[in-house]
């Protein structure tokens, strides 16, 4: 609490410190909250999600002036975005660049929380708010993706919400409620836009926010993952420790401009990427009489289409589709208890067992060569590689409490190594 | 054993019918030139000439396109708008109702302002040049990169008659190690020159394709236009950040 810091001061922001927090909160959340200075490269991407998401607030207000929510007119209005709009395609290549650029930097984020152990205590409420951010995220991307009903919004949508009727007994019922209709329509359309814009969007804002203020109550990890905070000077500050702002703030601008070279680039030169960012059958109209040669997801979702379709047999009397769905929701599920299963004594990798680094890495590399898979059709030997990546990415953690307990792991230094 | 057979053929089908569907059609490459005017113009020309007796290009508008191609707004109304009751500024529709076109041509033609976003320019290129005689069809054609497809040789007149001789499936057309493109014998042969020549009728495709890449995204040249500058502005931010940020960390070790 702000308690009495900060009050009976002259001026204008004395006025207004006497009255709100405003001087407390600056110093509490930037100018006196005390980060690490061993911060390496892979610390960019929180800063990096905050920018996105507020790109993708600002445009997204922008596009909805303009959108037109029913499938009569969606797709029209979006090519009227795209050339009547002035600089309406600029907006919306922001936007549609956006959306891919939120996945790249929160996997990134995801994987820096998981190599450095920042999940484990006391950070498992920030890992299970991140992770909470994470399921909202793909809620608000899988809608969107409807919104322009393209062909590939509108099967793509059928393929997913049909997953919903797997489940036994109020399976069909259930995706009929999500869709409000016997199929796909301009009522699916609509409460998707409602859910897309204002919803969805409260609720990311609201769990970010939690984010934070669980990350500045018990105070960053780094790539030591030691605890800064056990060495402080006389004055109570630790001594490796240093002020976010200015310090951090400065640093991660100059990671906002490599971003935004990157990400302008794509939005100038290639915003489709090559038809992964938007789909080439994305520019033909949603026809519910014609489905399209191959579906895929956008490529953020591959990796776990990959393992829905890797799952080609029934087991216990209940269909591979049904266990397909399970080990889905299973592989995002089992995330969230990551802080329970590492029963490491250390955080960081660095000082974690060979075991434990061979699983990071065969970990990813599965879950690369899954999105890899999720977005090809499938054949044979494709199903059997994703069954194996599978196998692997479920490793990681179910062995985890086995592998962390039992391998030796380095004695962690003190103080922060830079 | 027979039934076994027959359920193992049957198995393979989606693969054989997968093999044959997807991609395996040779398209010529097509590299557009949005920054080629001459091409573009005689695009639009082609364009509202041969193909928007059927085909619309609703996203499209006139004015759009004399103000990106530099064609003067008469020129604009006198040659390229046939219908009294579009103006200058209104879209590039058409007056065929799509419920009538679809009786007709037994599916109604799609509006073209995106069709090279979905299919590509290589593809647009090679299809209008893959028209043979076929008298099976309705409309005496075929064609070998849309089988059985519902359109008429609308080009006929400019490329004159094309019959396949071999089949494409089978042939294995010598290519140009450069440009990828077909040089060798191809299995389509022009049998009764029309208005053009093969080399002309080749580049007045090209110039209709050009124009529909430019038409399924005119915003690129806008995009083309500021691109240097925002990614120079941003190199410079970098530039002085990156200063800054180094001059308060002097302290920090």
């Amino acid at each position: 609490m702000a308690g009495n810091r900060n009050k009976g001061n002259p001026g204008l922001m004395g006025w207004i410190d006497d009255r709100f927090p405003a001087t407390a909160m600056w110093e509490d959340h930037l100018s006196k909250y005390y980060a690490p200075k061993n911060f390496n490269f892979w610390y960019f991407f929180g800063s990096l999600a905050l920018l996105v998401l507020v790109n993708q607030i600002l445009t997204g207000i922008w596009l909805t002036m303009s959108f037109n929510p029913s499938a009569e007119g969606a797709f029209a209005s979006v090519e009227y975005i795209m050339r009547d709009v002035e600089y309406g395609w600029l907006l919306r290549y922001m936007h549609s660049t956006g959306a891919s650029a939120f996945f790249v930097v929160v996997y990134l984020h995801m994987f820096r929380g998981m190599m450095y152990g920042s999940y484990k205590a006391p950070r498992e409420l920030i890992w299970i708010f991140g992770m909470a951010i994470y399921l909202a995220l793909m809620a608000e991307a899988f809608m969107g993706y409807l919104l322009p009903w393209g062909q590939m919004s509108y099967w793509g949508a059928q393929v997913i919400i049909s997953l919903f009727t797997a489940i036994p007994a109020i399976g069909p019922d259930l995706a009929q409620w999500v869709r409000g209709d016997f199929l796909i329509s301009g009522i699916t359309l609509n409460r998707f836009f409602a859910l897309h814009v204002v919803a969805l969007p409260i609720v990311l804002l609201a769990l970010v926010v939690l984010h934070i203020i669980a990350l500045h109550e018990v105070g960053s990890n780094n790539p030591d993952g030691n605890d800064i905070k056990k060495h402080k000077d006389e004055n109570g500050i630790p001594l490796d420790g240093i002020p976010f702002h200015p310090y951090y703030t400065l640093k991660d601008i100059v990671g906002v401009a490599v971003f935004l070279f990157v990400f302008c680039s794509i939005i100038f030169y290639a915003p489709t990427m090559g038809g992964y960012f938007i789909e080439a059958p994305n520019f033909e109209p949603a026809n519910a009489l014609k489905t399209p040669d191959h579906i895929a997801p956008v490529w953020y979702f591959t990796p776990f289409y990959a393992m829905l379709r890797a799952i080609t047999f029934p087991m216990f009397g209940l269909d591979a589709k049904f266990w397909g769905v399970v080990v889905m929701g299973g592989a995002i599920a089992i995330l969230f208890v990551l802080p329970w299963l590492d029963k490491s004594p250390v955080r960081s990798m660095r000082y974690k067992g060979w075991i434990s680094k061979i699983f990071l890495v065969l970990f990813a590399i599965s879950f690369v060569i899954l999105g890899v898979l999720g977005a090809l059709p499938s054949t044979p030997g494709r199903t059997a590689l994703a069954q194996l990546c599978t196998a692997i990415y479920f490793a990681y953690f179910i062995l985890m409490p086995w592998y962390t307990k039992f391998e030796s792991t380095k004695p962690v230094p003190e103080r922060v190594t830079g | 054993m027979k039934k076994q057979l027959i359920a193992l053929i049957l198995a393979l089908v989606p693969f054989t019918a997968l093999a044959a569907g997807g991609g395996h059609v040779h398209l010529d490459k097509m590299e557009p030139d949005l920054y080629d005017k001459a091409s573009l113009q005689n695009g639009a020309k082609l364009f509202t000439n041969y193909c928007m007796g059927c085909h619309s290009a609703q996203f499209q508008r006139y004015a759009r396109t004399a103000e990106d191609l530099g064609i003067p707004q008469d020129v604009i109304e006198e040659n390229l708008i046939f219908s009294s009751s579009l103006k200058y500024n209104d879209q590039m529709r058409i007056s065929m109702q799509k419920e009538d076109a679809a009786v007709w041509f037994g599916a109604a033609p799609p509006d073209l302002s995106l069709e090279a976003r979905l299919r590509g320019a290589d593809w647009i290129y090679t299809y209008l040049r893959s028209f043979y005689v076929d008298d099976s069809r309705p409309w005496g054609v075929n064609n070998t990169v849309f089988p059985d497809v519902g359109m008429p040789n609308v080009l006929a007149p400019l490329q004159g008659i094309q019959e396949k001789v071999c089949d494409p499936n089978h042939h294995v057309a010598e290519l140009d190690p450069l440009t990828g493109n077909q040089v060798g014998e191809s299995c389509l042969k022009i049998t009764k020159e029309g208005a053009m020549s093969k080399a002309e009728f080749d580049k007045a495709v090209y110039d209709l394709t050009n124009f529909l890449v430019y038409a399924g995204e005119p915003s690129k040249l806008e995009s083309n236009r500021i691109a240097p500058w925002v990614l120079g502005f941003i190199v410079i931010l970098f530039f002085f950040a990156y200063l800054l940020k180094k001059e308060y960390w002097r302290d920090i070790h």
